[in-house]
């Protein structure tokens, strides 16, 4: 039979996460809701707490771990600040190219301090022209003696005005069909991170835009075989990106089924708690079954990445089913709470906000269709 | 090198208190689908002992008594920083109470060897009797300090502790080896790290049985106990409301009847 239970080592991970979420990120909550901004001592938690570190090698000072262990902390956190753990998801998808196409001198580099927190990363693909499709990107590139010279405009960028290195992609002004990926560092003359957008949920998580001026890339910071770029990115966003989506929207039912039961057991009607009716018995049931379900899904393509270093396809399925799950857990502890509900004293409120972000990151239900439609047809 | 022994019991997450039961007939805790956690206070213990460990270099062992289950909460204090790990387990050592918990790990800090220091935590947020580590010492035939909220000189032999004392605090002169009991104010324990549960990979659980500590099963668990649960009950509140009529001073006068007939002023 297979053995579906964690190990003993991933439970105390899980518990090691849940008491950083509980002690570390929940006092951060509020004032980001409220101000809709990154905290520094929140950041700076993260790197000491070496959440950073979770699946950089060790030998540049990350503590080696799969996708395991990064889906259970990011569940936890999300449980707790689904704008933390989006922020969190994103470092790992600007470090994860550096990890797997990088050179020894940009490994050395580079991740020892986006391991500990002291340089945070991102990945910048998106453009109003090209997110799910990056061939329609049109920030280009040219070669320029040894360097590169980038022209362009990215937008929807997770951690944009926080990130120190960045990854990300231009396509050639010569070939369209040649693509590089480079690392950015912050501070490169040409670079600049320009309009902050207001989400509509996961406050306090960093949004924007970048602007590529001119921007002068020298050589060793081309990530990969030049003219073949889409393949770094695709790698991070197929299994960080959709594997770390995964981990928000488990957080995100986990919460909002804790939040329901919570108030169902409190909330008297009739003289009993509205627990004891059967159709919020039904409610609760079936964000159960959904919570259980996308564990499943989830977990699975996460033990299978660990096994053999690839799940995009998994992950596709269990993006789908928990953030199109998330969505609907929501919804439901909102109509749980009725008019508690439309109170942003209630945490369900801020879990339908965070909610609609949820489903449109690292691509919409209806791409993920597209990629499990095409995995499955061949 | 200063040897520290810190006692951890493992008990129900008291986040989860209110799904705790008591049996009826056996008049004990329901553990069942609860999960166990390190004693809070058993934190504090462990956190004082680490921060020796970082700051004069220590060894330090956990010894805990237990079901096997109650491994998990050694290994956690493994990867907290601990260097050993002890969990005294068998099924002779089943329901026992505050007395023979103590007589049973007093044995097994015997069975450990030379140590310096003994940490417990002040309480158990089950139990909470405040007896096994008094209890404990005196086992061992070492002096003990309960309550104490600050090391104020932790080298050498002699220390000076402070200690809570009624309403107000003393400050102890002591020799060691003694024990402590620690109360929640003595530090903020550090929350369990990935880094730390990665280095308990290498670091072992010896499990003694009632054999390995050579004691008679008289002296242990529920034989050895002999505290006898008379009865429990579960305390009832409630909420009533009371409009006082009439004048200002006969207003007062019935507020002041309440609240003295309710022991709240005198």
């Amino acid at each position: 039979m297979i053995d579906f239970t964690f190990t003993e080592e991933q439970e105390m991970f899980r518990k090691a996460a849940r008491e950083f979420a509980e002690t570390q990120v929940a006092p951060y909550v509020a004032e980001m809701e409220k101000t809709a901004k990154v905290p520094a001592g929140l950041v700076k938690a993260l790197g000491e707490a070496e959440m950073m570190a979770i699946t950089i090698p060790e030998n540049y000072g990350g503590l080696g771990l799969g996708y395991t262990a990064r889906l259970i902390a990011l569940e936890e956190i999300s449980r707790v600040s689904v704008a933390t753990a989006m922020m969190l998801q994103v470092f790992a998808l600007g470090i994860e190219p550096i990890i797997l196409f990088g050179t020894e001198e940009q490994k050395q580099k580079y991740l020892p301090g986006l391991a500990t927190g002291e340089r945070l990363g991102t990945a910048a693909v998106t453009e109003a022209t090209g997110g799910s499709d990056p061939t329609g990107i049109r920030t280009t590139y040219r070669k320029d003696g040894d360097d590169y010279i980038v022209n362009g405009r990215k937008c929807f960028i997770t951690n944009a005005h926080i990130a120190d290195t960045l990854t990300i992609l231009a396509k050639s002004e010569d070939d369209p069909k040649a693509f590089c990926a480079f690392i950015v560092e912050k501070g490169m003359e040409g670079f600049r991170a320009t309009h902050e957008e207001h989400k509509v949920g996961m406050r306090g998580c960093n949004t924007g835009e970048l602007s590529f001026e001119d921007l002068r890339i020298p050589k060793e910071n081309l990530l990969g075989e030049e003219g073949k770029g889409l393949k770094v990115t695709m790698a991070a966003i197929g299994d960080v990106g959709r594997g770390g989506m995964v981990g928000c929207a488990l957080g995100l039912q986990a919460a909002c089924l804790a939040e329901s039961v919570k108030f169902a057991n409190e909330r008297i009607l009739y003289g009993k708690p509205i627990s004891k009716l059967a159709t919020i018995q039904s409610k609760i049931a079936e964000m159960r079954i959904d919570l259980e379900a996308g564990r499943l899904l989830g977990y699975r393509a996460a033990a299978q990445h660990d096994a053999t270093g690839r799940a995009s396809n998994e992950f596709a399925v269990a993006k789908y089913f928990t953030t199109e799950a998330a969505q609907k857990a929501a919804k439901i502890a909102v109509d749980i709470h009725g008019g508690y509900g439309c109170m942003e004293e209630y945490a369900v409120s801020k879990y339908l906000r965070d909610a609609a972000v949820v489903g449109p990151s690292a691509g919409t239900s209806e791409i993920m269709k597209v990629i499990i439609a095409r995995w499955t047809l061949g | 090198m200063m040897n520290i022994v810190v006692c951890v019991k493992a008990v129900p997450d008291p986040k989860m208190a209110d799904k705790i039961k008591i049996d009826p007939v056996t008049k004990t805790l329901v553990r069942e689908n609860i999960d166990l956690v390190i004693n809070p206070l058993d934190r504090n213990a462990l956190e004082a002992a680490l921060q020796l460990k970082k700051t004069n270099g220590a060894h330090i062992t956990v010894l805990s008594m237990g079901p096997p289950m109650a491994g998990n909460i050694v290994k956690e204090c493994l990867a907290l920083g601990a260097d050993t790990g002890i969990l005294l387990s068998d099924r002779a050592f089943g329901g026992a109470d505050a007395y023979a918990t103590a007589y049973t790990l007093a044995k097994g800090i015997e069975k450990i060897g030379a140590f310096d220091v003994v940490f417990c935590g002040m309480a158990s947020s089950d139990g909470a009797t405040e007896w096994v580590g008094p209890q404990v010492a005196t086992f061992l035939r070492i002096p003990v300090v309960t309550m104490v909220h600050e090391l104020i000189e932790d080298e050498g032999a002699d220390w000076l502790v402070r200690a809570a004392w009624e309403e107000g605090y003393r400050k102890v002169a002591i020799r060691l080896p003694a024990l402590f009991t620690v109360a929640r104010d003595l530090n903020q324990p550090k929350n369990l790290s990935f880094s730390g549960i990665l280095k308990a990979r290498k670091k072992e659980i010896t499990s003694w049985s009632i054999d390995d500590l050579g004691v008679s099963p008289d002296s242990v668990g529920c034989k050895g106990s002999p505290t006898i649960v008379g009865d429990f009950g579960t305390l009832e509140t409630g909420r009533s409301v009371e409009f006082l009529e009439g004048t200002a001073e006969e207003k007062a006068e019935r507020l002041v009847q309440i609240l003295t007939d309710s022991g709240a002023i005198a």
